[in-house]
């Protein structure tokens, strides 16, 4: 059976800055062949556009939406081995994983990603101090090629796909299903200790000593502190809960943001009420919180990302490589202090030595600055600018998944295997993402 | 537990509401045309819990294959006594117009081989006195319009043969729901565009099990609204509804 592509609006990215339409084409089931689209015209698969900016756009070509591949293949509940579609979303997984007493051994910060959009991103996690990116727990997974072709990729069989295809951004073809190894917990819950940190020192000195034990770390900051103030903020460190209780998934998602306001409701005097609100509020030390409560508390608000306004947002996400870590991330912080600009929720990561298969991926050991921005265009590219120049000095990156707008010589620069690659690439496979940095190249 | 036949289980529909029974544990059968979309769904439901899992490759147009899938589930069940019928194509509509052939093939597929399964399903299910046979007609069946009055007189056979069959078993304790979505955002609705009135197949699967679960041998227009919106096109007068392009 084939297809027909048709136009769609509904194709966009998190930050909602670009709003184009997309040819779409269908890829009805995992065992169908890869979609007939006119020879002139370009592919990329699409899982649930949770990517920020333009990296799972393909702008003036065409999208293959992966959500319909969202079936089960097997779930070892001895070994903890789950082989599934790659379109399925973590939230699903979960529903049926945790109950057979398993997690997913890495989640990004937000539930509603498809699998195949993790691989292709090789996402990171509050653990990536212990246990690294999620392609580090990948047991295989089958690439469908343009050509027809479909390479079965793990660490031992075609392993340069394997290593191309993990952060390799949908460009080589299109991930069908994939095999995870999953890790063992006792139930839903997580054990929390909440800490306050004065200044980015502090910080620096609780994360070394909780990365010993705890398999979860993160911290918010307050992106407008300065001086003595600078990089204060709030750690939490967590690790699963020993205590089994059942799993309940709530049914319905709760708060939800319904539309766009006209105007980005983050700005200057929301943006300091907040941040000083919740630097100060009393937090207790300990707490026993559910897993989304700890992992996703942004998934609890549904489209979020509205609240910025009909113009959308940047994330600006960078790792500062551990040699310039202090220096680096306190250069960042002062410079966004300065301009004003920022988001309610700035976070801070340290990012461990453990080494990801994939070509393009992003951590590496160092540490980890992510920040929202409302699209003020101009006044905003120029913080930007700013801080690229902070980032390319300590020889640190940007994070393609969050980014749509790095200038293509600090991506090249950043990611210095992308030449051997570009040879990896699908022939049909291309983006918005990867025109752009390639410009000049 | 429930013994559910599932045919044409390979719809978007479907698929989401066996989902539902396989996740409380329900023994599922499932009737297609295509064997590995049918061996895909098994594996699937299987690993978000259910039971038991069979499957059967059928064409519903396939009249005598009926009685063969239907002692094969129930062979494979142990038993049945609930039935989903989901089967279905949407019509080309402007093909239709002028092909003879495709006009009956699409009243078949989406009205004639519907009435043909619940003959026979009604036929076991009265005898037992028990069962619950739920079957997917559609709003477009409420009023011929225009644009796909093909499969609009199609659904239009299964909501009226359902409601009369609706009364004939209600005496022996079986129940018959005919649900009647509207808008429904699959893969057979893919290059629609699509505004507010559109549902996710998850919101109609919902539906359709909380019916199992009331035994409400009824009509149930899904998302609900839908019944208030064709309440108002079955009573715009035949003078101006001539005149719509609807």
């Amino acid at each position: 059976m084939t297809v027909p592509t048709f136009s769609s609006w509904a194709f966009t990215s998190w930050g909602n800055v670009i709003r184009k339409p997309h040819e779409i084409a269908p890829l009805p089931s995992r065992h169908a062949a890869f979609p007939a689209v006119p020879s002139q015209t370009s592919v990329l698969p699409y899982g649930n556009g949770r990517s920020y900016g333009d990296s799972c756009l393909n702008v003036g070509a065409a999208l293959i939406p992966t959500r319909a591949l969202d079936r089960f293949i097997a779930l070892d509940a001895a070994s903890g081995i789950v082989t599934c579609e790659a379109g399925i979303l973590l939230d699903e997984m979960f529903r049926v994983i945790m109950p057979a007493g398993w997690f997913v051994p890495v989640t990004p910060g937000t539930r509603f990603v498809t699998l195949g959009g993790a691989i292709a991103n090789d996402v990171h996690g509050k653990n990536h101090h212990a246990v690294g990116t999620i392609g580090r727990h990948l047991v295989r997974f089958e690439l469908l090629r343009s050509d027809g072709q479909r390479l079965i990729c793990s660490p031992t069989q075609n392993p340069d796909w394997f290593s191309a295809t993990i952060g390799g951004l949908g460009l080589t073809g299109v991930i069908t299903w994939a095999q995870l190894q999953l890790r063992p917990i006792a139930g839903p819950h997580m054990s929390v200790e909440t800490i306050r940190f004065a200044n980015l020192d502090e910080f620096l000195q609780l994360q070394s000593e909780s990365d010993r034990d705890f398999e979860y770390t993160v911290a918010w900051v307050d992106c407008l502190g300065t001086g003595s103030q600078l990089g204060r903020g709030w750690l939490e460190r967590a690790n699963h809960s020993t205590a089994p209780t059942p799993v309940q998934h709530a049914q319905s998602r709760g708060l939800n943001v319904p539309f766009a306001p006209p105007f980005s409701l983050v700005n200057a005097a929301s943006l300091r009420l907040f941040n000083t609100l919740y630097y100060h509020r009393p937090r207790a030390r300990h707490s026993d919180r559910w897993f989304e409560s700890f992992f996703y508390p942004l998934d609890s608000i549904g489209n979020w990302n509205r609240l910025y306004g009909p113009r959308g947002l940047y994330q600006y996400q960078c790792v500062i490589p551990d040699a310039a870590g202090r220096e680096g991330t306190a250069a960042l912080l002062e410079a966004i202090a300065r301009s004003g600009q920022g988001s309610f929720l700035a976070v801070l990561k340290a990012f461990g030595a453990l080494e990801s298969p994939g070509m393009l991926s992003f951590p590496r050991k160092g540490i980890t600055l992510a920040l929202d921005f409302p699209n003020r265009g101009q006044s905003l590219e120029r913080l930007f600018v700013e801080l690229d120049a902070i980032v390319r000095a300590t020889g640190g990156r940007l994070y393609p998944a969050k980014d749509g707008r790095m200038p293509p010589e600090l991506f090249r620069e950043g990611f210095p295997r992308w030449r051997e690659f570009t040879q990896f690439i699908d022939p049909r496979c291309s983006s918005s993402f990867w025109r752009r940095v390639m410009d000049g190249a | 537990m429930k013994k559910i036949l599932v045919v044409g289980a390979g719809s978007a529909i479907a698929e989401a509401t066996a989902r539902l029974f396989a996740q409380r544990g329900d023994a599922l059968f499932l009737v297609g045309r295509k064997a590995d979309v049918l061996e895909s769904m098994c594996a699937d439901l299987r690993v978000r819990g259910a039971s038991a899992v069979g499957m059967h490759v059928m064409d519903a147009n396939d009249f005598n294959g009926h009685e063969a899938m239907l002692n094969d589930a129930e062979g494979s069940l142990g038993g049945l006594d609930t039935v989903l019928i989901a089967h279905g194509t949407l019509s080309d509509q402007k093909a239709c117009e002028s092909s003879v052939e495709l006009t009956l093939r699409e009243l078949n597929t989406n009205g004639v081989s519907v009435v043909a399964l619940l003959t026979r399903v009604a036929a076991r299910f009265e005898q037992r006195k028990a069962g619950t046979i739920v079957v997917i007609s559609s709003v477009a069946g409420d009023r011929g319009r225009q644009s796909n009055y093909v499969y609009g007189s199609a659904k239009a056979l299964v909501t009226a043969f359902t409601s009369g069959l609706r009364q004939r078993l209600y005496a022996s304790g079986v129940t018959v729901v005919t649900i009647k979505p509207g808008f429904v955002d699959t893969p057979m609705t893919a290059a629609f565009p699509k505004g507010a009135l559109w549902a996710k197949p998850q919101q109609i699967a919902n539906g359709i099990v909380g019916a199992v679960d009331r035994s409400s041998a009824t009509v149930l227009y899904l998302p609900a609204f839908w019944q208030l919106i064709m309440l108002i096109i079955r009573s715009i007068p035949e003078a101006i509804f001539r005149k719509l392009k609807l």
